[in-house]
C-alpha cells in the first residue's frame, strides 16, 4: 500500500502548485502512471479519495493515464511493448530486454479554478 | 498537517530520541524551492467563462523523495559513507544476518544500523546488543522508509565517517522498492524457505536491487527450492544483480558476503560508491 504514501506526494505538487500559481480548487487531476511503476491503479483511485479530504482537491476527479512498458531487444534490436518486467520479447523470445519506458509516476496537468 | 520547514506529512513516524521530529535540520533538507512548474498560469480565461484553467505540472510524485535521498547520498560521499539498504519480506533472517555482521566485523571497522518496522524497538535492541549504535524508526502504518525520515535519523545517529551504515527496511518486497533512501545499493534479501519464484511475484524490488542473497542455505538438504531457478528468475528480471549464499546461522559463505562490503566500502571512499 504504498499508494497512499504516493497520494500524499500528488498532494505535496498540488499544493505547493496552488501556492505559486494561485488557485484554490483543483477540478480534475491527470496522473501519468507506467505498466511497470509497481502502482495499483485501484490501491491509488482509494488512496486518493482518502487523501484529498478537507484539501484544495476535496471535489477533485482523479483521471489516469497508464503508459505501456516499453523495451529494447538486445537480441533482435526491435523496440518492443511489455506487460511486465519478465514478460519475453513478444518478437524473438530472448529475457535479454532493456526496458526503456513504463517507469513514469507523473502529476501530469491539473484544471483549477 | 504539514510540517512548513520540509514538508513531510507523516504524523506516525516516530524516530528513536526525537520527541518531535519538525525540527531543525538544515544540514541538508535545504533544497527543493526551486521547481519549474511550466507556464500554466500564463493561459488567460476568457471573460465571462467559468474560472476553470489548465495547469501543466509534469512532476514526478516521487521527487520530493528523490530530493531527500540526492541529499542523503551527498551527505554519505562526503563522509565516505557505505550505505546499504536492506530490504525482504518479513522473516527471511534479515536482523540475524545483520547481527552477525556487525558482531565478526565490528572490530574491523566502524558500523551503524537504522532499524525501520512499522511498531516496536525490538530489532534496534537486538543490534545495539552487539555493541554497535543503531536507531529505531517506527513508521506506524507505513510500510517503507523514505528518505526524509532516514534524513532525520542520520542526525541523531550521526554515523561515523568511514562506515558501513546498514538501513534495515520494514520488512515487504513491495513499497519499499519504489523509495530510493539515498543508499548506495539496495540488496534484497531471501531466505530458501520462500519461494524461489519470488523474484517474478516481486519483480520492482529485484529490479531495483544490486545484490540478492540467498540466506539460510543450511536448510537446502530439507527443502525443495531450486537455487539456479531461482538465480535465473533474478537474473531475468535484472541481468546485472550479483547473487551471494550464505547461511547467518552456520557462517557458510559469510566472508564472500564481507568481501563484498570490503570492497564497495572501498569504492566510497574513492567516491564511487
Amino acid at each position: 500500500m504504498h499508494e497512499l504514501s504516493l497520494c500524499e506526494g500528488v498532494l505535496q505538487v498540488l499544493e505547493d502548485t496552488a501556492r505559486k500559481q494561485g488557485f484554490e480548487r483543483i477540478n480534475i487531476v491527470w496522473l501519468e502512471i507506467g505498466a511497470l511503476a509497481g502502482v495499483e491503479l485501484e490501491a491509488m483511485r482509494f488512496s486518493f479519495e482518502v487523501i484529498k479530504k478537507g484539501t484544495l482537491a476535496d471535489s477533485a476527479r482523479l483521471e489516469i493515464i497508464r503508459l505501456p512498458g516499453k523495451a529494447w531487444c538486445l537480441p533482435c534490436g526491435n523496440n518492443v511493448e511489455i506487460e511486465q518486467r519478465f514478460d519475453a520479447c513478444p518478437r524473438c523470445g530472448s529475457y535479454q530486454l532493456q526496458v526503456t519506458g513504463g517507469e513514469e509516476l507523473r502529476v501530469k496537468e491539473l484544471e483549477v479554478e | 498537517m504539514m510540517c512548513t520547514v520540509c514538508g513531510c506529512g507523516e504524523g506516525e513516524t516516530t524516530i528513536e530520541g526525537q520527541e518531535h521530529h519538525h525540527h531543525h535540520h538544515e544540514h541538508h533538507h535545504g533544497h527543493g524551492h526551486n521547481h519549474d512548474y511550466g507556464q500554466g498560469a500564463a493561459h488567460a480565461h476568457a471573460p465571462g467563462l467559468s474560472q476553470a484553467r489548465m495547469v501543466q505540472i509534469e512532476q514526478d510524485i516521487l521527487g520530493k523523495n528523490n530530493e531527500y535521498a540526492a541529499a542523503n547520498r551527498h551527505w554519505f560521499a562526503q563522509r565516505k559513507i557505505l550505505a546499504l539498504n536492506l530490504v525482504s519480506s518479513p522473516g527471511s533472517g534479515k536482523t540475524t544476518l545483520l547481527t552477525r555482521t556487525l558482531l565478526d566485523r565490528k572490530d574491523h571497522q566502524p558500523m551503524a544500523v537504522i532499524e525501520g518496522d512499522q511498531q516496536t524497538s525490538h530489532d534496534a535492541d537486538r543490534i545495539r546488543e552487539t555493541g554497535v549504535k543503531a536507531l529505531q524508526i517506527n513508521t506506524g502504518k507505513g510500510c517503507h522508509l523514505d528518505a526524509h525520515m532516514v534524513g532525520h535519523a542520520l542526525e541523531s545517529l550521526t554515523p561515523e565517517p568511514d562506515s558501513v551504515l546498514f538501513i534495515e527496511n520494514v520488512g515487504n518486497l513491495v513499497c519499499p522498492a519504489a523509495f530510493d533512501l539515498g543508499e548506495a545499493h539496495k540488496i534484497t534479501i531471501l531466505s530458501v524457505t520462500e519461494g524461489e519464484d519470488k523474484p517474478l511475484k516481486y519483480p520492482d524490488m529485484f529490479h531495483a536491487s544490486d545484490l540478492m542473497i540467498l540466506n539460510k542455505i543450511d536448510l537446502l538438504p530439507h527443502l525443495d527450492f531450486d537455487v539456479e531457478q531461482c538465480i535465473g528468475y533474478a537474473r531475468r528480471i535484472n541481468p546485472r544483480i550479483h547473487v551471494l549464499r550464505l547461511s547467518a546461522t552456520t557462517g557458510e559463505g559469510m566472508d564472500a558476503w564481507y568481501q563484498w562490503i570490503e570492497a564497495n566500502r572501498q569504492l566510497a571512499a574513492l567516491g564511487g560508491g
